[in-house]
């Protein structure tokens, strides 16, 4: 069984932001949802990187754990979903999170977040509608994974940075690419995510 | 004018040489040929994350929080709020029931020793009662909600299933979020109207020697309120001060406030509820189980005489004497 992840090859990434508008056009996310951003550090500064950053689809994922109302878990392929059916809109996934990756639609003041948003893998959603149905793309977005393809924000990136699909795999292209140039920053959040990091 | 030069040479000296000893995660690297080289200068993730809690850099859209690119605190909150809590929780509050459990087992309920005198004193006004019982049904609404949020899904979600489980928690949600205004208004309240009364006095180091009133042979002086009253009263409004604020803290996100600082308002409002929930399952023990002729103080407002005597003397001395004073007319008539 694969193990979905992300990766951000900083050395590559050209803050281009087309990972934040591909992810929010194909999965129509509501304003003021960023599903993927991209942070740069140092910016200005000698040394200046760019990561794009989402859900990173954690190994124990934290959000899950501190779910009250146990809405929020790992599939079988390592993709963390959840069900806005049962969501409360607490805020506790936001606290644990440790790359900012759910989102609300409201500020959230009087506990009223309404339900939480966060990237998808492009897997549809873990609730009770029928994958790839209209009922899941509305709540969720979109379900390219059910169709055997990887999120759309990785494959539209054009340094192809933004690396999807199993861990392994793209773990040893990013090893490769280091290789081959000489240097690199680094796996982002693989540690905190995956607790693992990629020896080069 | 060539000393208001050197100054300002020496300030901006200052100020370049600070600027640099502040930000040395931008260290230049130089290539073999003296110029910047930007790759050599490239701060990896995990050099990063030794130098700062949590990186955050600059980001185009008008979210600014996103700005916060890796929070590896988020875990540390996770292990605080699923292990730490949930067993600290549950052994402090259980333990405080199996404590009490022990003590009316062991103790017992503590009699009126003379029995009822069949006549009564009023111990509290219908002020003080109503202040008193919307902070207290304000507080079993708070902690149950609150409870659930935490226990919930360990205790009740396996009985009720998980939808009915998530619209009971979205409704206790907001009961907690709404109920709290009126603990706060209920907790100023009691703040208020019982504060001199609560005040330390010389009464209270003998009301302790004396084995505050558990030792049948030794009779405990106390005022208004006794010694553990008076701890009641403290430590309550300490903890109500504490669980209020972190949770308005938590009612309006972001408002002066970051993730980190609702990570420490969220383990904070959650330790001192935890203590504050053993300190008034206490409370509800001594004044309902624990002691005859306690509940009615509060309930009706008026006490046995004798209960007073035995629980309370110098304040019944008090009000007795106050009581003769208004029926004598006064010596010296009013002009």
């Amino acid at each position: 069984m694969a193990r979905m992840k992300f990766l951000c090859d900083a050395d590559r990434c050209i803050e281009c932001n087309a990972c934040v508008t591909a992810c929010k056009n194909e999965n129509e996310v509501p304003w003021g949802i960023n599903r993927r951003r991209v942070v740069t550090i140092n910016d200005g500064k000698p040394g200046e990187r760019s990561v794009s950053m989402a859900c990173m689809h954690c190994t124990d994922p934290p959000c899950a754990a501190v779910c009250p109302v146990k809405c929020i878990f790992p599939t079988e392929d390592g993709i963390v979903l959840h069900s806005k059916d049962l969501c409360i809109g607490c805020g506790y996934c936001f606290y644990a999170c440790p790359f900012g990756a759910p989102q609300y639609p409201q500020v959230g003041n009087f506990g009223s977040r309404g339900k939480m948003d966060k990237c998808t893998y492009c897997a549809g959603g873990g609730g009770p509608e029928a994958p790839g149905s209209v009922e899941e793309f509305a709540k969720y977005g979109s379900n390219r994974f059910g169709e055997g393809k990887l999120p759309m924000c990785a494959e539209m990136c054009s340094t192809k940075s933004l690396l999807a699909g199993d861990g392994d795999i793209i773990a040893q292209i990013y090893k490769e690419r280091v290789l081959k140039r000489g240097y690199g920053s680094g796996a982002w959040g693989w540690i905190t995510a995956y607790r693992e990091d990629i020896e080069v | 004018m060539r000393v208001f030069a050197r100054i300002r040479l020496l300030i901006v000296t200052i100020a370049l040489l600070s600027i640099a000893a502040a930000v040395p995660v931008y260290a230049q690297k130089l290539g073999p040929d003296g110029a910047p080289n930007p790759t050599a200068s490239v701060v990896d993730q995990q050099t990063l994350l030794k130098q700062v809690p949590r990186v955050e850099g600059r980001i185009d859209i008008p979210d600014t929080k996103a700005a916060v690119l890796i929070q590896p605190a988020g875990r540390t909150w996770d292990y605080f709020h699923e292990v730490l809590l949930h067993w600290g929780g549950a052994i402090v509050i259980l333990g405080t029931i199996v404590l009490l459990g022990a003590a009316y087992l062991i103790v017992g309920r503590v009699r009126i020793a003379a029995g009822r005198s069949g006549r009564k004193i009023l111990r509290f006004k219908a002020f003080e009662r109503f202040s008193h019982w919307l902070t207290a049904v304000s507080f079993v609404l708070l902690g149950l909600t609150g409870l659930n949020i935490t226990f919930g899904k360990t205790v009740l979600l396996p009985i009720v299933g998980p939808d009915v489980f998530s619209d009971i928690s979205e409704a206790a949600k907001y009961v907690h979020n709404f109920v709290s205004f009126s603990f706060m208004l209920g907790l100023a309240l009691i703040t208020v109207i019982f504060f001199r009364d609560n005040l330390m006095e010389r009464v209270d180091i003998e009301w302790l020697k004396q084995g505050g009133g558990f030792i049948k042979s030794k009779h405990a002086s106390a005022g208004r309120f006794n010694l553990g009253e008076k701890l009641v009263y403290w430590l309550s409004l300490a903890a109500g001060v504490a669980v209020s604020v972190s949770g308005l803290l938590l009612l309006f996100p972001f408002y002066g406030t970051d993730i980190a600082d609702m990570q420490i308002a969220q383990g904070v409002h959650a330790v001192v509820a935890v203590l504050f929930i053993a300190l008034i399952l206490g409370h509800i023990y001594i004044g309902t189980l624990g002691m005859e002729g306690a509940f009615e103080a509060m309930g009706t407002g008026d006490v046995d005489l004798n209960w007073a005597k035995e629980h309370h003397d110098l304040w019944l001395a008090q009000q007795l004497a106050n009581k003769d004073r208004q029926r004598q007319p006064s010596a010296t008539p009013a002009e």
